[in-house]
């Protein structure tokens, strides 16, 4: 009985232990960590350039550790008020409310351009739809056109796959295609560029809208106000629906925050920009 | 004096469960309150739009309220018909070897994490059953209600065996001995004195498929209106929660309405689990269990 009840008493200490080491872990903030540690958080859109250049970056500064993770852009710029990250990634400039809350805890957010994204509208491959106006666009998705047949397509039901409410996509293609009007209520709203694709891929009638890197061979893109999506139509400005995507720092950016903004704009960075799918700067 | 120590060590362990309901209750309210402050509580209730960041914003949570209605009650006729009668398979008909296959499979459909269920629902389930249906989209309450029904298959069908095997031998003996055959003994004998069982495993599948978040979130579409038809696509209260958290500004009303959101889930599921309790206790006294 006795043996029994020191072994319990002894991994419930282990235990507590173990989580005080946990809570320790936690609260203390990667800004304090000393500066060898780099922490990256936001956008989903951002995050491949993020993910990689920071795998190559560690590759070739060994005493550095990077951390990257998603949240959303949101999550992103609170992190960085917050101070619990060093680099917040965006997919859209900050808002005033987060630039009053940033200001209020004395921290200056600085936007640094990483590269340039344009929103492709896609429909699935059986779709024999080639181009759309931006009017159309904003018809369909505003619930003012319901059918194929009425935007130069065959008959159906369009289905509308919309982006979360929530995500730097959504609110990009509110402001770049719908003029901030509201998305129809009986739209999809996917949680990823990934399942916005995969819905549409899978969905004879649907149309969707995704970052460039996203596009597939599963998906058509199709050709807006008579512009293809492509990096070239993106980078001079042709391409009505595209955007810059951003690292915001804290100030201007110093030490290892410097150093791995620097890496992203290198050659060496653009060349990651464009193989994940984006549009380089150069 | 050592026995002490472990006593009061243990007490503090026990009571750490209540320590987290009361905070998690505590945050809810605080959380959730202003919402319904600013919005009223009808309005947030029973309004038909749900455009939390349009500007100006709507917070009507009535489509995410019958989205997750919709698809509880499709998922709960699934969750029985598979759930109970495979428990009555397994319990009442199955052979040894049946047994000692079935047992196990049913619960490790349990150990599947739902965002596998996801994944499975949206690329495998959806498009088949747009095709087979013929319906314009995949991604609707039908197909939530389908995976997440299998999901409730393993609370639903191991509880409810627990409830048959509780059925005392003399029952069966009893029935048999006066003439009834095995099929009138199982419908009118052992179901019925297992009833508030089944009803226990029931009630409590159900809470399980209004809390799952992943699945729905990946399944159901997404569309944040008030449904019409099973075959169209929703936004169950979760996956709003899921999906909007991380991009509501601290703070925010749109913050606070995610949190009133979880509120009445959380009261949704609080109402099931004390109504399971209840019938539960019922079902001891019945068979003289309580003791």
């Amino acid at each position: 009985m006795k043996e029994i009840a020191k072994k319990i008493l002894s991994t419930v200490v282990a235990s507590g232990l173990l989580l005080s080491c946990l809570m320790v872990a936690m609260t203390s903030s990667p800004a304090d960590a000393g500066g060898n540690r780099l922490t990256i958080t936001g956008s989903t859109t951002v995050l491949p350039i993020a993910q990689r250049a920071a795998e190559d970056f560690m590759e070739k500064h060994a005493e550095i550790n990077i951390s990257v993770q998603g949240g959303g852009s949101g999550v992103g710029i609170a992190s960085l008020i917050d101070g619990t990250c060093d680099i917040a990634d965006a997919s859209r400039p900050i808002k005033d409310k987060e630039l009053e809350r940033a200001v209020a805890r004395g921290i200056d957010p600085k936007a640094n351009v990483v590269a340039m994204d344009g929103i492709a509208l896609i429909v699935n491959t059986g779709n024999s739809l080639q181009s759309l106006t931006k009017a159309q666009v904003k018809a369909i998705y505003t619930g003012k056109v319901s059918d194929w047949s009425a935007v130069g397509g065959g008959s159906g039901q369009i289905v509308v796959v919309s982006r979360d409410s929530a995500s730097g996509t959504f609110e990009a293609f509110g402001e770049l295609a719908l003029d901030k009007e509201r998305v129809r209520p009986d739209a999809l709203m996917q949680a990823s560029n990934q399942a916005v694709a995969t819905t549409v891929a899978k969905t004879p009638g649907a149309i969707g809208y995704v970052g460039l890197g996203y596009l597939t061979p599963d998906v058509r893109s199709l050709v807006i106000d008579g512009v293809m999506p492509t990096k070239e139509t993106v980078l001079t400005g042709e391409y009505g629906l595209a955007r810059p995507l951003f690292m915001y720092t804290n100030g201007k950016p110093t030490g290892y925050t410097k150093n791995f903004i620097d890496f992203v704009l290198s050659e060496e960075g653009q060349k990651i920009v464009e193989e994940v799918g984006y549009v380089g700067l150069k | 004096m050592k026995e002490k120590i472990y006593r009061q060590l243990f007490a503090l362990l026990a009571f750490a469960s209540v320590l987290f309901l009361v905070g998690i209750s505590i945050t809810l309210f605080v959380e959730g309150l202003p919402v319904f402050m600013e919005v009223g509580v009808f309005d947030f209730l029973f309004g038909k739009l749900w455009y939390p960041t349009s500007d100006p914003p709507d917070f009507g949570i009535l489509p995410l309220i019958m989205a997750t209605v919709w698809v509880t009650g499709g998922a709960l006729v699934i969750g029985i018909v598979l759930g109970v009668g495979s428990a009555i398979y397994i319990h009442e008909m199955a052979g040894r070897t049946q047994r000692a296959i079935l047992k196990p499979t049913v619960e490790i459909l349990a150990a599947i994490p739902s965002i596998v269920y996801g994944f499975f629902g949206m690329v495998l389930v959806a498009p088949f059953l747009q095709r087979l249906l013929d319906i314009p989209v995949g991604l609707c309450a039908f197909t939530g209600s389908l995976v997440l029904g299998i999901m409730t298959v393993p609370t639903i069908c191991s509880i409810s065996e627990d409830a048959l095997s509780y059925v005392p031998h003399s029952f069966r003996e009893a029935s048999l001995a006066v003439g009834a055959n095995r099929w009138q003994t199982l419908t009118q004998v052992v179901i019925p004195a297992a009833g508030s069982g089944i009803s226990t495993a029931i009630i409590l599948g159900m809470s399980r498929a209004v809390g799952e978040t992943m699945t729905v979130l990946m399944v159901c579409g997404g569309a944040a209106m008030v449904p019409t038809s099973f075959f169209q696509p929703v936004r169950p209260m979760t996956a709003a929660i899921a999906a909007e958290m991380g991009e509501a500004v601290v703070g925010g009303l749109h913050f606070h309405a995610l949190f009133a959101i979880g509120l009445i889930l959380f009261f949704i599921t609080l109402l099931f689990n004390v109504v399971a309790e209840m019938v539960s206790r019922r079902f001891r006294l019945k068979l003289g269990l309580a003791g």
